[in-house]
Order: structure tokens, then sequence, then C-alpha cells
């Protein structure tokens, strides 16, 4: 089959290339100015921390790795843009998920259980430079 | 012979696994939960009971349940029973595709079911009742039942919301039988759960109240195009509990009671369910 407009198709790739990549911080800000300005409950607590950790294991750590630092596609969850994420807006992307780029949605799971998630990933610290690219 | 090989592989799958899954209590009705991308769900159901006149069944399904998308999941199922004084007999199997139509989570959240079955007359799975399903459905013999098989499409109208730790789910039901001249028959099924707690605690621990759940099921028909309603057709009701067990399977349990002189006084259900987690991984590296 012919291409009778190489440079349109091109355009269009190029687009597309540019569109995802825009798309990988875009969820920070989707996030609504009040659920961003929600605090964690249990930021800090060191019995929070150590459920959450127990809740990553269970829940997380297949796709994000058991140190966080992502698998392959799957991000790290120790990046500036995770760990300078206010705990709120994390908490909504818990809820919200990225059902199109495979993060799926945890509104399942009790919101206090969430919180603790969000506890013990904030434990962790960045870590930088880790081959993890991009947010979830 | 053919459920003992089902029965022994779906054994070997949790001896070859190290992944837990994380289920609610319903067996009827869905929520707005779709399996995570790239995870498999094994589960095998049970649904026994004994139809007034009737003998006494066990219909068995055995499903898989994979999601392919955030927003889209897939299921495999295939049924069979025995029915004492009769047979033990394969019923048929179905394909369902659930759908979320809206990629955020909201108040109210949608979801689009699509199943094709291939069932026989003599089905006694239970996963829903639709059009004037009743007892006497039951009364036929393995031998009556097995020798009509119909093709259907059933559509579901998933509504879910999830509040406080409690989930609350509504689902509307649409069949269509594609080689028998049958009008629409609809059917309902609502349901509701919550965790007995909604914070984990530090530890590891079996027996912790956030490793169960409790709830509730009510579903039945509601006749046809012909005749739309709540008469002549069956209803159930009855308390659910699931019981996560931590790095293990989900065990669920329900008796639902016939709320008619057309349902099965009690039908006791079990289900066993074990997600494997990230499978195309496996076959990339050749490992877990």
């Amino acid at each position: 089959m012919k291409i009778r407009r190489p440079g349109f198709v091109v355009g269009m790739m190029l687009c597309a290339v540019l569109f995802s990549g825009a798309v990988d911080n875009s969820w920070l800000e989707r996030v609504p100015e009040a659920d961003r300005n929600r605090t964690n409950p249990f930021a800090g607590q060191a019995e929070a921390i150590s459920a959450g950790a127990k809740l990553f294991d269970d829940h997380c750590a297949k796709c994000h790795g058991a140190d966080a630092l992502g698998r392959g596609k799957r991000p790290s969850l120790r990046s500036p843009v995770v760990q300078q994420a206010a705990d709120g807006q994390l908490f909504w992307f818990l809820r919200n998920g990225n059902l199109r780029r495979g993060m799926p949605s945890w509104s399942s799971l009790p919101e206090p259980s969430r919180w603790q998630i969000i506890a013990y990933l904030k434990s962790l610290g960045e870590q930088p430079n880790t081959g993890a690219n991009s947010p979830p | 012979m053919k459920l003992a090989a089902i029965l022994g592989l779906f054994a070997l799958s949790f001896l070859a696994a190290s992944c837990r899954a994380q289920e609610g209590p319903y067996f009827v009705t869905y929520s707005h939960d779709l399996e995570e991308p790239d995870n498999l769900e094994i589960a095998f159901k049970t649904a026994q009971g004994t139809p007034k006149d009737g003998n006494f069944f066990t219909g068995t399904t055995l499903e898989l349940e994979y999601g392919l998308k955030g927003w889209w999941t897939t299921e495999f199922y295939l049924s069979g029973q025995h029915t004492s004084n009769d047979s033990t007999i394969f019923t048929g199997f179905r394909w369902e595709n659930r759908f979320r139509p809206l990629l955020h989570d909201h108040f109210i959240n949608p979801v689009l079911y699509f199943e094709y079955e291939n069932l026989n007359h003599a089905d006694r799975s239970f996963l829903e009742v639709v059009g004037h399903d009743g007892i006497s459905d039951l009364r036929l013999s393995n031998a009556q039942g097995r020798s009509e098989t119909e093709r259907s499409l059933e559509m579901k109208l998933i509504l879910s919301s999830n509040a406080k730790g409690w989930n609350i789910s509504e689902n509307f039901i649409a069949e269509k039988a594609l080689n028998e001249s049958e009008p629409w028959e609809f059917g309902y099924a609502l349901g509701v759960n919550r965790p007995l707690a909604l914070a984990a605690s530090g530890r590891r621990c079996v027996f912790c109240r956030e490793n169960f759940a409790a709830g509730a099921e009510l579903y039945g028909g509601l006749g046809d195009l012909d005749g739309f309603g709540l008469r002549a057709t069956s209803h159930y009701a009855g308390p659910a509990l699931a019981f996560n067990i931590p790095r293990g399977p989900t065990i669920s349990f329900s008796p639902n009671f016939g709320l008619n002189a057309n349902s099965v006084g009690v039908i006791y259900r079990i289900k066993l369910s074990y997600e494997l987690q990230q499978i195309s991984g496996w076959f990339r590296r050749g490992t877990r």
C-alpha cells in the first residue's frame, strides 16, 4: 500500500509521542483542589507505616517491586514526582487509578488502608536515577 | 473423573503460586471492581440445594478471570453438576466481558457486562436468575436437561458505589436466547458488603478482622417481555462472608434462602478463589 502523505503520517506520530509524554505527569494536575488539600491521618505513625508496608507487599509490590523502585515499564514510587506529591494527590490517584495506562483503581480498599499505604510510601523517601522514569 | 482432574489442576495452581487474592463475598452480584491488568483469578464455586420434590444437586463452576486492561476484564467459565440418584454431567460454558466506560471513580460507577452462554437446561450453577427461572426447572432429570442447549446473550448494567468502607452494588440483567424463540428475560441482583476492619494492623495475622468481609445479597428474576414482574419466578436472599487468607486463597460462604414457593428452600454456596499476579511475566522470563 502506497502512503500518499508521509509528512502527515510522520506529523501524527510525532504528535502522539509528544502527547503521550505530556500525559505522564498530567494526573498531578487533574487532582481537584479539595482532594489535593486532604491530609493523611496516619502520616508518620510507625504502626500505620508497618501496616502500609504489609498492604504494599500484598497489592503493589508485584508491579512496582518490593523496593518500590519500579519494574520494567512500571514506574518507581520513589521518584521525586511521587515523593514530592501531596498525600492528597496520591490518595486521589489510588482511588481513581489510571485505567488507560494500566494502573487500577483501588477504591475498593478502605480509605484508612489507602492512607496507610501512602504513609509507608512517604517513609521510603526519594531515590532518583533508578531507571524508573515516569510517575504512575 | 473430569471433576477430579479440574480440582487437581486447581490445587496445583495454588501450590505453584505465591500471591493472594483480595475478594468481596459476592456470589451473584458484581461490583465495579475489575481484575487488575495481567492478573488471573482462578475460582471454584459450588451451589448446593434440594428443590421440593426433587433431588439434591451440586452445581460447580470453574472461573478464569483475567484483567486485559484497567477498564476491561474477561472471564471464562466451565460448569457441571451432580444430582443425587441421577448423574454427573458437564453443562456448558460462558464467556463474559466487563467494561468500565468511565475511567474515573464516581459516586456511582457503571460497568457494562456482555456474556455469551452455551449451557444446557441441566445447569445448576445459579450465577444469575432471569425470566421465570424456578423450581420446576430443577426437577428435570439430567437426561432431559442436557438434551436441550441454549445459546444466549446476557447483558448487565452494573452500578456500584464505595463509601466509608461499604460497597453497594446493583445489577440489572437482560438475557436473550439466540437459538430459541423466547422473549427477552430479565433479572436483578443487589449486594452490600464491608470489610470487618477498615485499617490494616501492623503485623501479619491470619484471623485479623481486616481479612474478613461480610455482607448480604438479594437476587431473582423479573419475568420477560411478555410478563414482566416479580411473580412466577424465584428470588433468594442471604448473608455472605469472605475470608481472605494472607498469601493464600479467599474462601467465601453464603446460604441463600428462597423467598417464595418457586425457589429452593436454601442454596448453600462456597467459593474458593486465588489470584495469580502479573502472569505474562512468568512466560517472558520463564519464571515467576
